[in-house]
């Protein structure tokens, strides 16, 4: 149960873009339509489940105080390996999806590798570091939540501007500022999630 | 030429206004809008920025010519990554309080696309001088939007500036009240999207043609 | 120099390496003990709360002035002077079962401090409950949290939230009674507190960081 729970608050309680705005640049960029965006969000996804592990593991037997030699401390390195596990990993993931699947490799284009600097990526490993969780399930599952949390929400941005394209907005708002607006009215949906116990 | 010549003083202010890295180019979101709810961290987070964007064009733009091409972004990362973990370790050690309530955001400034979009698209093609002081007006361009919002933010949220309170208590007993709503994350958005209506407003180069 | 060959590119990234690893373990370890002084300021600055200390420049001074004595529970209620180096973190201790008391004073009389820890809704929730002489009444908490939800759950460390514990008592019939109830549901009102709307899992979690840790110290409650 505790697993569940985790899930479900990373999910909707915690949400990556609506609690912690991590990963818009990419979110803005690529929600004007829902293929894509269902696209972005697995790969995003699957870059969490795969690099917050691999950072737990890191965080606990190299870089916390005395994990890897007693007395040593090594937590001044983990932005910077963090940012190269995150790096590495993706493009491993660009090779996959070229391998497997070139069309979502065009569509996606240059914000496949953009996903090594999504703050999301980066943000749920430091959020990682920052909860101490207690074993590498937890951080996994805490991984899935995330990914899925910010899949969600890419996917109902890019429903809602779809249909937006036929709205009739104010000429300084169209584009950015209708998308901020709708962001955040999105985000206030979410706050009613907070109380949610499982 | 010269060190402030007409096109250095267009790199160092375009940013300012005209291709703000927040409103135009979209870029640098994230923190502009997590670190918003009160003026000093959000004062805090700006200058950092700032200082980083500066050096870290610095350094590329030193380097540019030198960087083997198949690791240029890994490059660009580490350097970033570098300055970060310094101006990082220094908060921690001179403004610990400030550094508790920025938190990840300040290792998140490493994924801030201002700074690998500035890297990629000025730095890697300009000489040290100008690309310093491009990330300069970037990093100021940034710090503006986020002291605008944390004005907003803060003053009607908790009634009070820097910690400083603003709002007299005769207006409280008038039956005003603090819009707690302001500091959760939703109106960070709804005040970003009103300085973007506003700027487009003015500059109509700016505005979008479709959705 | 051909800037795209192998050995150049593996050159460059092995120097690249090397120079940042030195530039940054020069950076961490010269800032190391003014970032830890940092922590220790802040820790002493969390248990002087609990006192109802708070605006605190120098938390040396005010240790000092409030005669604050950093004292081991020993295994018969009885209190030890603690002499190993000052803790930031409690989690540990309490995790290893060394239990501390800071006995300090308070406009002359005598008050209890003690650390707790406990988990909330995000992650770790501590704090500082400090006890009248008769072990028995709260004078004061501090609360503090790691990343619960502003608002909510990040109201524990709030003025309006811990100034509810004053005044109540912490033993009934032998057990713990200090309770946080849920918002609104408080009954017993000489234990209980109203917990945080909309904040309920926190307010959980520090009913059951209380209710853990206090027990902890029954050795020393019921010493009279």
């Amino acid at each position: 149960m505790e697993y569940l729970s985790l899930f479900v608050k990373s999910i909707f309680v915690d949400n990556m873009i609506f609690a912690y705005f991590l990963g818009m640049c990419s979110y803005l960029a690529v929600s004007k339509n829902v293929k894509t965006a269902v696209g972005l969000g697995a790969a995003v996804t699957f870059v969490l489940i795969v690099t917050v592990p691999v950072n737990y593991l890191l965080e606990n037997y190299v870089l916390k105080a005395n994990a890897l030699v007693e007395g040593v401390d090594l937590s001044f390195l983990s932005l910077i390996l963090f940012i190269a596990v995150i790096a590495a990993i993706v493009q491993l993931v660009e090779m996959i999806v070229e391998r497997f699947s070139p069309s979502l490799y065009a569509a996606l284009g240059i914000f496949l590798p953009l996903i090594a600097v999504n703050c999301a990526i980066m943000g749920a490993s430091l959020f990682m570091q920052q909860r101490a969780f207690v074993n590498i399930g937890e951080a996994a599952t805490y991984a899935l939540g995330s990914g899925i949390g910010w899949l969600l929400a890419i996917v109902g941005l890019a429903a809602i501007r779809e249909k937006m394209a036929y709205s009739d907005v104010p000429a300084p708002l169209k584009g950015l500022g209708i998308t901020f607006i709708i962001v955040g009215l999105m985000a206030m949906a979410f706050m009613c999630f907070s109380g949610l116990k499982i | 030429m010269s060190l402030f010549s007409k096109k250095n003083q267009e790199v160092l202010l375009t940013p300012l206004g005209l291709n703000n890295p927040v409103t135009v180019q979209v870029l640098g979101i994230c923190s502009a809008l997590a670190v918003t709810a009160q003026l000093e961290p959000a004062i805090v987070m700006g200058l950092s920025v700032t200082i980083i964007t500066a050096f870290a064009n610095l350094v590329i733009s030193l380097l540019r010519n030198t960087v083997p091409n198949r690791i240029r972004i890994i490059v660009q990362l580490v350097v970033v990554a570098t300055f970060v973990t310094i101006v990082s370790e220094v908060l921690k050690a001179f403004a610990y309080d400030v550094s508790v309530q920025l938190s990840v955001y300040i290792g998140l400034i490493i994924t801030n696309c201002i700074l690998m979009g500035r890297l990629e698209a000025f730095a890697m093609m300009n000489g040290p001088w100008e690309s310093f002081l491009d990330g300069i007006g970037n990093g100021l361009g940034y710090a503006k939007i986020l002291i605008i919002v944390a004005f907003f933010r803060e003053l009607l949220g908790s009634g009070s500036l820097f910690g400083f309170k603003i709002i007299p208590d005769a207006v409280y007993e008038m039956g005003y009240l603090n819009n707690g709503l302001m500091l959760m994350p939703p109106m960070a958005l709804i005040i970003c999207a009103c300085v973007i209506w506003y700027q487009r407003a003015k500059h109509k180069e700016l505005q979008e043609s479709s959705n | 120099m051909n800037t795209n060959s192998n050995s150049y590119t593996i050159i460059y990234a092995a120097i690249m390496v090397v120079i940042v690893a030195f530039l940054l373990a020069f950076v961490s370890s010269s800032l190391k003990e003014t970032q830890y002084k940092n922590v220790e300021q802040d820790t002493k600055k969390q248990i002087l709360s609990a006192i109802n200390v708070t605006d605190v420049k120098d938390a040396e001074a005010e240790f000092a002035k409030y005669e604050v004595k950093d004292m081991l529970m020993q295994a018969d209620g009885t209190l030890a002077p603690y002499t190993d180096a000052f803790q930031v973190s409690y989690k540990g201790e309490i995790a290893e079962k060394r239990f501390h008391v800071f006995e300090c004073k308070v406009d002359g009389a005598t008050k209890y401090i003690l650390p707790i820890y406990g988990a909330g809704l995000w992650g770790p929730i501590w704090g500082y409950v400090a006890l009248n002489d008769d072990k028995d009444t709260v004078y004061g908490v501090y609360f503090s949290h790691a990343g619960e939800t502003p608002g909510l759950g990040a109201e524990i460390a709030t003025p309006k939230f811990q100034a509810q514990f004053a005044g109540k008592k912490v033993t009934e019939n032998g057990a713990i009674g200090l309770t946080v109830a849920k918002n609104g549901k408080v009954t017993k009102p000489e234990y209980e507190v109203d917990g945080i709307s909309g904040g309920t899992i926190t307010s959980q979690g520090v009913d059951a960081m209380l209710k853990d840790c206090l027990k902890e110290y029954n050795p020393f409650l019921s010493n009279k």
